[in-house]
């Protein structure tokens, strides 16, 4: 029996698909409604799909039911699910739904209609790959194929009529040896890292933290469709930079003063040592409230940007998130400076609402 | 051996060959009944499309079969049991289940082909929907080939969203007329008055007056019978197939929705009894006659699987293999009738007992002439009440959350009867096919005591919509008030108003 119902599930699976992207601006504001699953696999809530008819309200209904209590006793834990038990309403449930990165991915793209990332210098990126190809009579006796070999001295000894069917001793001799043989084939390699930078001086409170949370998250998932080896590295900063793992950069706050030189500094540094721009994509995405220590270091982040950083990434791409304290001059002298320049994405994230427009500013570039 | 069989393993075929056996000699009467093997995805598919392997194709099959297939891969539940209501029967068995789980589900089976077979509401039904459902699926497939997928599928939901407005009773009533009575166009009636031979006293005895007014009673008559329907239509996809402006496939697709409704309908409506009398004789065949001693412990653990209860259901197997039970032991011991009825000593009612033995032949009697609602009028009694601790509960608005309401018997049995009556759905009718005179049409909900779900309603009412093309409206009753619920293609309104 074929499984005719792979028709139907497909089917369905559109129609989440499809509900999915009708809330998408509910999912991309609130991070906790995805729950995330493994590694490729997201889970999302779904409000159930259903076929309305004309039925009661459960409320107005009530029912039967059998055990303990005493009326007045509250009915717990209360099952919503009734799968066609008499008359047992099913409530409202919520469906969830296992999709992949790469689908919602796909869905992100579509529904901001985000351009496909060309990655850059396609053709110079290239990494060799060995693989086993085929079989050669000559080789090294680390990589001889037993089977073949096997069967190479069987059909000689057969041919030559010194095979004895009662006695089957198959003994290879030099000439049958086989063994396997490699090719070396180029596979362009589309290298990326996300160097995410975030100032985590006084000003920036857990709101704002998990706005950038929230952004990270669906940046990451975009990248990843286009980039099979996505890499990722944290940097905060106050006064000075340092780099950090995911976790401590989420929760780490400090409360010193702010030079966002410094994390340009580190994130320069890890660009010119570890992703040389011929073989890799490099993202940098710095988050602040706009507040800089002085004008003078202002200057040096924009030298730095439009001389070092630029021209060896792909995109550089800055999120002002709003903050009571913060002046959000920064992303102002940036558009003076350098926002002419097409690998410079600038968006100003007031809420969590505006995350969803923002997402389309950073990733509409198709850069 | 019959051929059909051949495609079970020997194993199963000799355990189904003693099944079978013990099945009929208890007197269980069915029809030939074909197992299959089946692989966990081929079986989710299989109960994703209601038991049958070959459904018309719709997206809702999907979803049933994503949500089985979590659960079996979380270990929630493994389908035990799926039978087709046909001739032969079909029913299915999960292949890495262990043979004392094929047993139970083996004796369990027979149980239901026995009950479809024999009780009186199954006896409309169509023992070749196997090959029903298929023609279906092949009728809206082409369909779809030639329309379009989402066309198509879009029209089943309508139809769908409508499918419980059919008329749970009508398969065992005559409704209306024979159609060609009804389409002749009566002659208008004059009034004629009174009979009399004596010209000149005509007028005295049929005064003017009196002629008008019986004129105008005739000519309301008239109107009346012109009215569609003459008396309101409980089969409102039966309404809409004759009346509204269907293309011709969508005619086509509507009927089978409504076909595969009243199919199914039955078996909605004798739930409790027909899981209660599956299980009975599982529990019979297994525990007399067909376990062996190993077996006992995986047997005792899923069949009490099977009758779990918690508070906030009803477990349909539960209630009905102990009605069954309870109604069998009532008849042996003779605790019915006008002198138990009459005894007013707990003590003596206890202990009564007269030996009849009457007991296996009652409940097969009561398995033929009864559906849920009689049988639960009939043989639910208080002392049953008691003993399985039935409560009514309801929602409490000031704790925002569900309570026990009542161990009341009248009021437990009132509202089980009440979630029974016309299959749990509310009774909805065509009233007039051509409301306020302008091909408007209305529906309206005879309210016992139940308000509808209103944001559904509406949706309801939007593909009704669809289907009519003409504004729709629903009469019913909110918080004990006539509402008029109106939806004319673009907007919802409503106002008070009564029927």
């Amino acid at each position: 029996m074929s499984l005719k119902i792979k028709q139907d599930h497909a089917r369905f699976r559109d129609i989440v698909r499809g509900r999915i992207k009708q809330n998408l601006k509910k999912y991309v504001q609130k991070g906790e409604m995805l729950g995330k699953k493994g590694k490729d696999f997201v889970t999302i809530p779904v409000p159930t799909i259903d076929i309305p008819h004309f039925r009661f309200g459960e409320r107005s209904q009530g029912g039967v039911g059998q055990g303990e209590g005493e009326p007045g006793d509250p009915l717990s834990p209360q099952e919503a699910d009734g799968s066609g038990k008499a008359g047992q309403g099913e409530g409202q449930h919520i469906l969830e739904v296992d999709v992949s990165l790469d689908e919602l991915a796909d869905i992100l793209g579509e529904e901001l209609a985000l351009p496909r990332i060309e990655p850059r210098g396609k053709d110079r990126i290239v990494a060799t790959r060995l693989k086993y190809t085929g079989i050669s009579p000559s080789g090294p006796e680390s990589l001889r194929h037993f089977k073949r070999t096997y069967k190479q001295a069987l059909k000689r000894q057969i041919a030559s009529g010194s095979y004895n069917w009662r006695r089957p001793v198959i003994v290879p001799y030099r000439e049958d040896r086989r063994y396997r043989t490699w090719k070396q084939v180029p596979i362009p390699e589309t290298n990326a890292v996300v160097i995410y930078m975030m100032d985590v001086s006084g000003s920036m409170g857990d709101e704002q933290k998990e706005i950038v949370r929230i952004e990270s998250f669906w940046i990451d998932t975009w990248l990843r469709r286009h980039y099979k080896g996505l890499e990722t590295r944290y940097v905060i900063h106050d006064a000075v930079a340092r780099e950090v793992d995911r976790q401590t950069f989420f929760h780490t706050r400090e409360s010193g003063g702010t030079m966002i030189s410094s994390a340009y500094k580190l994130a320069l540094e890890m660009i010119e040592s570890d992703y040389p721009s011929s073989s890799w994509n490099v993202y940098p995405f710095h988050f602040s409230d706009g507040d800089n220590w002085s004008a003078d270091d202002t200057r040096l982040c924009v030298e730095l940007l439009s001389e070092k950083i630029l021209p060896a990434v792909n995109l550089f791409a800055y999120g002002q998130v709003e903050s009571p304290y913060g002046s959000g001059q920064f992303i102002k002298d940036l558009k003076e400076a350098i926002g002419a320049r097409e690998n410079v994405a600038l968006s100003e994230i007031a809420d969590k609402d505006a995350i969803y427009a923002s997402i389309k500013t950073f990733l509409g570039s198709g850069r | 051996m019959d051929p059909k069989h051949t495609q079970l393993p020997a194993r199963l075929h000799d355990i189904r060959k003693r099944i079978e056996g013990h099945a009929r000699a208890y007197g269980l009467d069915f029809f030939d009944t074909v197992f299959e093997v089946l692989k966990f995805d081929e079986i989710n598919m299989v109960a994703a499309y209601g038991g049958f392997p070959n459904r018309y194709p719709h997206w809702r099959f999907g979803m049933e079969y994503e949500r089985l297939s979590k659960g079996y891969e979380y270990g929630l539940s493994k389908i035990y049991e799926m039978v087709i209501n046909n001739d032969p029967s079909y029913a299915y068995l999960l292949e890495s289940n262990a043979d004392v789980d094929q047993k139970l589900v083996m004796a369990h089976v027979f149980g239901h082909v026995d009950f479809f077979k024999n009780n009186f509401m199954f006896r409309h039904t169509n023992r070749k929907m196997m090959d029903q459902m298929a023609n279906h699926a092949t009728r809206v497939r082409r369909y779809q080939d030639k329309l379009g997928v989402e066309m198509v599928e879009d029209f089943i939901d309508r139809c769908l969203s409508l499918e419980n407005l059919i008329d749970y009773q009508a398969p065992y009533v005559k409704r209306r007329a024979d159609r060609s009575a009804r389409d002749e166009e009566p002659e208008r009636k004059m009034a004629v008055g009174f009979k009399t031979e004596r010209e000149y006293m005509r007028e005295y005895i049929n005064p003017a007056a009196f002629l008008e007014a019986q004129q105008k009673r005739l000519d309301a008559e008239a109107a009346k019978k012109k009215k569609l329907p003459e008396r309101p239509e409980r089969d409102v996809l039966l309404f809409l197939l004759e009346n509204a402006p269907l293309e011709r496939w969508e005619h086509d697709v509507l009927s089978i929705v409504r076909e595969e409704a009243y199919y199914l309908a039955p078996q909605g409506q004798t739930k409790i009894m027909n899981e209660g009398w599956a299980t009975y004789w599982h529990s019979k065949i297994m525990t007399e006659k067909a376990l062996d001693a190993s077996e006992i412990i995986d047997y005792a653990d899923h069949h009490s699987g099977t009758l779990a209860t918690s508070p906030g259901q009803l477990n349909p197997y539960k209630l009905g293999v102990e009605l069954w039970r309870d109604v069998e032991d009532r008849w042996n011991k003779g605790r019915f009738g006008k002198e138990y009825d009459e005894c007013d000593s707990f003590v003596q009612r206890r202990n009564w007992d007269k030996k009849l033995g009457l007991g296996r032949q009652k409940i097969f009697e009561v398995r033929k002439h009864y559906n849920d609602v009689t049988f639960i009028d009939e043989f639910l009694t208080l002392e049953f009440a008691v003993d399985q601790k039935l409560f009514t509960f309801g929602y409490d608005e000031k704790h925002q959350r569900w309570e026990i309401r009542d161990r009341e018997f009248r009021k437990v049995k009132e509202k089980l009867l009440q979630m029974l009556t016309n299959f749990g759905q509310p009774v909805i009718a065509v009233e007039d096919g051509n409301h306020e005179n302008r091909g408007e049409l209305l529906l309206a909900h005879r309210h016992e005591g139940v308000d509808l779900k209103l944001d559904y309603a509406r949706d309801t009412l939007r593909n009704l919509h669809s289907l009519w093309r003409r504004p729709v409206n629903l009469v019913t009753r909110v918080e004990g008030r006539g509402m008029l619920f109106h939806f004319d293609g673009k907007e919802h309104s409503e106002r008070r108003a009564d029927l």
